[in-house]
């Protein structure tokens, strides 16, 4: 997330960064996670380290896209309020760009952790040997869709209390000046 | 003892992409410490853009801008009232003044909100606030900077007449009380014959001053009989030529 949301920022307000980075933005938008997958477990072999690097890989373009379209669509108005009361550069990103900002973090947080879910649970059915993925394909192999469902809803009851327990607290406190911010 | 510095703007080209005409040529505006001036004409003459030159918010133009003689961006920040209030709508009216003013305490900011009759909206989103209290805000906003200059643009547009009448009240008494200079933009002749001393009126592409009008008595001596005369003198001014006096 820090690392999408510092090249979002950069690729927001610097146009021949977007220009130069778009292009390969776009091809790390719609790389399979699948491939980046089986290239980094062939890179780095089966380790976590691997895990986490095709998660961040698969992530990343994911969190620059959303966050850069929250920088452009920062208000002119308050970067001439800010001008007017002199802000510090400090000042200016604390009051004036970070909150500009927080819905589209929270934005890519939201779409970012789903699709970790689902690229972590691939990562496990192709060379773990263990966690839910790995267990879904041994229950896989005996048929056992009992098991298989019972997983799953462990899954989303896990994703459901991630979304109420934090992400919805975290909005309503961080978005409560909006009329609506859920 | 005015504590409002002087004004100097001699704005040799300010032009603005794709405008075939410069909006400013030659232009020389030169403002008494602790004066209070009204900008009058037409929309789209340069009134909100001169305010932005000395406010150091557009830098793009030929010429100097000097407060006292020390260059604009140099100069201590003046207080702006944009005209839209240009409030930062996460934060709370109180904060939205320390923002400007960030020695101010909470209970400053909330003194400040009072002085304008918002004493029981300092907690208040402003999204929660009606046009003219975000108004009032924003105006609370740029003297609790007790900024030395005041720029005004449009202050009071959009207020039903009780409100801007009163806010125009509050607003004379607190320039009056710190001696700032003030540099104000405005269509209404009421606000001018309620607050400024001179009244500067542009003119013609690229804008020059078509008339610079005093009044002849200040503004402390006015009473609403006389505001009402100066309002309606200004509807319809002398001839430029016969006199830069309105008695």
């Amino acid at each position: 997330m820090l690392l999408g949301t510092a090249c979002g920022i950069l690729l927001g307000r610097r146009r021949w960064l977007d220009r130069l980075f778009s292009g390969w933005l776009l091809v790390g938008l719609n790389l399979p996670a699948i491939v980046v997958a089986i290239v980094f477990y062939i890179w780095l072999g089966l380790t976590e380290l691997a895990l986490v690097t095709a998660v961040v890989v698969n992530k990343v373009p994911l969190v620059i896209t959303t966050i850069r379209e929250g920088v452009r669509s920062f208000s002119p108005d308050y970067d001439e309020l800010a001008t007017a009361l002199r802000l510090s550069p400090l000042r200016r990103l604390r009051l004036v760009a970070v909150p500009q900002l927080m819905p589209f973090v929270l934005a890519a947080a939201r779409t970012g952790l789903s699709l970790i879910w689902k690229i972590v649970l691939v990562f496990e059915v192709l060379g773990s040997d263990g966690g839910v993925g790995y267990r879904v394909t041994l229950l896989f192999q005996f048929f056992d869709i009992t098991g298989i469902l019972a997983y799953t809803t462990a899954f989303i009851l896990i994703v459901v209390a991630v979304e109420y327990g934090l992400m919805r607290p975290l909005e309503h406190k961080v978005l409560a000046w909006r009329a609506d911010p859920a | 003892m005015a504590r409002g510095p002087g004004l100097t703007l001699a704005i040799a080209q300010k032009r603005f992409p794709g405008n075939a005409l410069p909006l400013l040529t030659d232009f020389h505006l030169d403002i008494a410490p602790g004066s209070v001036v009204a900008l009058h004409g037409p929309s789209g003459i340069g009134k909100s853009t001169l305010l932005r030159l000395v406010a150091s918010i557009d830098r793009d133009y030929v010429g100097t801008v000097a407060m006292d003689g020390i260059p604009a961006a140099q100069a201590p920040p003046p207080g702006f009232v944009f005209q839209d209030a240009r409030l930062l709508p996460w934060l709370s009216a109180a904060d939205n003044i320390r923002v400007a003013a960030p020695g101010l305490t909470p209970a400053d900011a909330r003194a400040a909100l009072a002085r304008l009759g918002l004493a029981d909206h300092a907690a208040a989103w402003p999204r929660t606030l009606s046009g003219g209290m975000q108004r009032r805000v924003a105006l609370a906003r740029a003297l609790a900077t007790n900024a030395g200059l005041l720029l005004l643009d449009e202050p009071f547009v959009s207020l039903d007449r009780a409100l801007a009448d009163d806010l125009r009240d509050r607003l004379a008494d607190l320039v009056a009380a710190t001696g700032a200079t003030v540099l104000f933009a405005s269509h209404d002749p009421r606000d001018a014959a309620r607050l400024a001393d001179r009244v500067v009126t542009l003119a013609e592409r690229p804008a020059q001053i078509a008339q610079d009008l005093t009044f002849a008595i200040p503004r402390a001596a006015r009473d609403a009989a006389i505001i009402a005369d100066y309002g309606q003198q200004l509807i319809d001014p002398p001839p430029p030529a016969t006199s830069n006096t309105l008695r």
